[in-house]
């Protein structure tokens, strides 16, 4: 996690004291604040409230926001952290830092086992584990009388000591707890912006496109559960001894929908997000206390108007209004060092690709093909509709098991690697419905790319930046830099799919479809884009139906037809071929080039 | 042995409303992508209003059924229009935050009117039930599971035999397509709500003689409901009601065999057992995205 890199361009990403100068000056104010400030009783409570809600959600922030994985287990995390202090503190006399520290160790080890079990499985199977593990958690902390007190709850818990200096006056310790959250503030928003971060972001994006740009989704969706499970014990151990008394219903499935919903109506996108949305929902039923009975009531309206009308949480309504005021950039860059890694075109043989085979029940989509792709060359794959190109693009890039045949990549036996495991040995590729990571800047994507384990400026986040500038560069987008890729027409979306793919420096890059939703300009454009690429001798496999771009820059064609290959070998040779004339190009070649 | 089927007959009838929630909760998934956190609310609306008529207007009991079911189903209208239509194209989760909304302030309205007591009202029958062997029939158990019965074929009936049925299935199945075909989406979608809403009152009214009216009556079912629509398959018709028979039979035998306080572990055990092992459920289909 040292891999920083920052909005700017200039590098300052890469510093990585950024935003600490801030952070301390964050925590002397807290602390002065919290100490002198005459926060008694109520507003004491209120205070140390917000402060320890605010790390659990920001947890949720890591989780939900960043990685897009839902936990409604969140007070779970929390009571188990708060637990361990009660007690740890009360009735095993150990030090406080000491059970706090069991307690985040046991909740993040909940979280791994969680997570584990079920986010081999996408959409919304961690949500329902983690409705479970919450009942579950409520009724042993209810019933299991011997060991929580059950329902009566722990009374006296202990405040820390530290070197002598105790925090058992409610102000000292309510500043502990406001550093703490300060702390923990900056290490999510630092960790936004850091390796690991973007392939949270990546992955919430876009599963797919994520694990073929080297991103170990699985491991990814493991540890952002498990850090958002350990920031909940955090917060949760502080609560304890903030309130000095817990019982199990003050951790049961209401609150982890109260701390999801204070994620999303701040923003849970941002660190800044989650604590403005901690910070109004602790408020609001207070001032909401005038409303008397109904006060509840009004919140609970307040919650959906908030969703209707501030889609993106608080925070993401100023947020929006801040970046427009980025400058496009306009700085020259370094250009792209297509062939760093790969040497010259030499013609040995990169892809090897020997009998293939993919069957969907009785359905043979890829039926014992053969290919080889060699280095320096820009082989097609063509063939009618449903003829099995997409699928063999699928089974090669690893999103299918291969139902039989091998598949060689750079010398590497590849046909059983996980997808991010073939894109490390150097695949790259796009698709045909453009898949890029929406909910993040043109940079972004293509750093994701330049980040591939493997690539030669995998490890300095200074020089993925300039790789991935250099990227944009070459496909003329480099002004776009700041601009949200969901925010971007539809072919220059597919430049920045291309462009995040040739930041990888692949040794072989896979084209499904390129031209495809592109208009006629667009499809010249992407024709030079494809020459010059070829050009520098990078190796292509392209997968087109536009059999104009085809013949201007494939050097070598293989025709598919109902799953298996049908022609193969040089351009002119295959498309005067008698079969596939018959199979795709329907009528003599003279009348369809016109 | 007459204890066993005592506790599998209770199972069952707590099995069928689990099947009725479950149900209402799988349509809306189908009809429109939503998993509504507010189906609880449904059933504990459903109760109160049997209350106002039954209870307090002193109309006849059926006749109050009736009445009840029908305000539900325009309930769910009002509760689409304001929870699902503004947020229907920004994906799930806005969704449920809503309707996790909605329960709060449905909650909080119900508590404000009527306050915090637990109010007892009276069951479909004058006799509480009766003997057969050595186990006993609790009536109000017995109509539940018979209820359940007719409007899961009434159902089934509805979706296979009628056009409204082609055409909700339709919706659930493509809604571009679906519009595409002339096929009324939004109305669609709307029937869905009332009848989810229908269904999750009635559900209410059924179990609430035997559990008493108050706010939270439907907490914890809503949640074991949602536990079998994930046993039985995510989505599934048959595997909403097959889960919900299932769960309520596995918690009322572990209640009795195993361990009574932690009676409402069993539901979320077996649905951790489930997603560790078949996640698809027991009839849903395999998980799988399309590249």
């Amino acid at each position: 996690m040292t891999a920083l890199s920052g909005q700017g361009l200039d590098g300052p990403g890469a510093n990585p004291w950024r935003g600490l100068p801030q952070a301390v000056l964050a925590i002397i104010v807290v602390v002065i604040a919290a100490r002198f400030a005459p926060a008694q009783g109520y507003y004491l409570n209120i205070l140390m409230q917000a402060a320890t809600y605010a790390i659990g959600v920001l947890g949720l922030v890591v989780v939900l926001g960043y990685c897009g994985q839902i936990s409604i287990a969140q007070a779970a995390f929390f009571g188990i952290g708060a637990y361990a202090v009660a007690l740890g503190t009360v009735d095993f006399h150990i030090n406080f830092f000491v059970a706090l520290f069991i307690g985040v160790a046991l909740s993040g080890l909940c979280g791994l086992i969680l997570g584990l079990g079920t986010l081999r499985l996408g959409g919304h199977y961690l949500g329902m584990i983690t409705i479970s593990f919450q009942q579950i958690l409520t009724l042993v902390l209810t019933n299991w009388i011997e060991f929580t007190h059950g329902p009566d709850g722990v009374r006296n818990v202990a405040r820390p000591s530290l070197f002598g200096f105790s925090f058992d006056d409610g102000n000292t310790y309510l500043a502990l707890i406001l550093a703490a959250a300060v702390m923990v503030t900056l290490f999510v928003w630092r960790l936004k912006t850091s390796r690991l971060g973007r392939a949270m972001q990546a992955v919430r994006d876009n599963e797919l496109a994520a694990s073929t740009c080297g991103i170990n989704v699985y491991g990814t969706k493991v540890v952002a559960f498990g850090i958002s499970a350990v920031l909940g014990a955090i917060g949760g151990g502080l609560f304890a001894g903030g309130f000095r008394y817990i019982s199990p219903d003050q951790f049961a499935f209401g609150d982890s929908i109260v701390m999801l919903t204070m994620a999303l109506l701040g923003g849970a996108t941002s660190p800044f997000g989650a604590l403005v949305g901690t910070v109004v929902l602790v408020l609001l039923p207070e001032w909401l206390r005038f409303l008397k009975q109904i006060y509840l009531a009004v919140y609970g309206a307040s919650v959906i108007l908030i969703m209707v009308f501030l889609p993106d949480g608080l925070w993401g309504f100023i947020d929006t209004r801040m970046r427009k005021r980025l400058k496009p950039f306009t700085d020259t860059v370094a250009p792209l060092p297509l062939l760093a890694q790969h040497g010259e075109a030499t013609e040995e043989p990169v892809l090897v690709v020997e009998d293939l085979a993919k069957h969907f029940g009785g359905l043979k989509a890829v039926d014992g093909v053969n290919l080889i792709v060699r280095r320096g060359t820009v082989h097609a794959l063509i063939g009618p509709n449903g003829s099995g190109k997409t699928t063999f693009i699928n089974v090669v890039t690893g999103l299918y098991e291969a139902t039989g045949g091998k598949i060689t990549f750079v010398a590497q036996d590849i046909t059983a690697l996980a997808p991010h495991n073939r894109n490390r040995a150097g695949l790259a590729r796009t698709y045909q419905n453009i898949r890029v990571f929406r909910g993040m800047t043109v940079l972004e994507n293509v750093m994701i790319g330049a980040e591939r384990p493997g690539n030669d400026v995998a490890t300095n986040p200074r020089d993925v930046i300039a790789r991935a500038l250099a990227a944009l560069d070459f496909v003329e987008m480099r002004h776009d830099a700041h601009r949200l890729v969901g925010d971007l027409s539809y072919g220059h979306q597919r430049y920045v799919e291309i462009a995040r793919a040739l930041a990888s420096s692949p040794h072989t890059l896979l084209l499904d479809e390129p031209a495809a939703g592109l208009n006629l300009t667009e499809k010249v454009e992407l024709g030079h884009l494809l020459k010059r690429l070829k050009g520098h001798g990078l190796t292509i496999m392209i997968i087109d139906h536009d059999m104009n771009l085809v013949e201007q820059v494939a050097d070598h064609i293989t025709v598919l037809n109902f799953g298996k290959r049908i022609a193969d070998g040089k351009p002119d040779d295959v498309l005067s071929h008698p079969d596939v004339i018959a199979a795709y190009l329907g009528e003599p070649r003279k009348n369809e080039a016109a | 042995m007459s204890d066993f089927f005592q506790l599998i007959f209770q199972g069952l009838g707590i099995g069928a409303i689990y099947a009725l929630v479950s149900l209402g909760f799988v349509l809306l998934i189908r009809a429109a992508s939503v998993v509504n956190f507010g189906q609880g609310e449904f059933s504990m609306l459903g109760a109160y209003l049997l209350v106002v008529f039954f209870n307090i207007l002193g109309l006849n009991y059926f006749f109050g059924i009736g009445l009840s079911v029908i305000i539900m189903a325009g309930f769910g209208l009002i509760f689409a229009y304001a929870t699902y239509w503004p947020l229907r194209f920004r994906g799930g989760l806005p969704v449920i935050i809503s309707t996790i909304g909605a329960s709060i302030f449905l909650q909080n309205m119900v508590l404000w009117l009527y306050g915090p007591s637990t109010v007892p009202i009276d069951g479909l029958f004058d006799s509480d039930g009766f003997q057969i062997g050595e186990v006993f029939i609790s009536s109000q158990y017995l109509a539940i599971i018979v209820i359940a019965a007719a409007l899961v074929l009434l159902q089934y009936l509805i979706f296979e035999k009628t056009l409204l049925g082609k055409k909700l299935q339709a919706t659930s199945q493509d809604k571009e397509m679906a519009s595409l075909l002339g096929i009324p989406v939004v109305i669609m979608i709307m029937i869905t709500f009332a009848y989810s809403a229908a269904l999750g009152g009635l559900a209410g009214i059924l179990v609430a003689p035997i559990l008493f009216v108050s706010v939270g009556m439907a907490g914890i079912i809503t949640l074991k409901a949602f536990a079998a629509n994930i046993i039985g398959g995510y989505g599934s018709i048959p595997g909403a009601i097959l889960g919900g028979l299932a769960l309520g039979v596995a918690e009322t035998l572990g209640a009795n065999y195993i361990s009574v306080p932690y009676k409402d572990a069993f539901a979320f055990l077996m649905l951790l057992a489930f997603l560790m092992v078949r996640p698809q459920g027991l009839f849903g289909e395999k998980i799988s995205e399309k590249a």
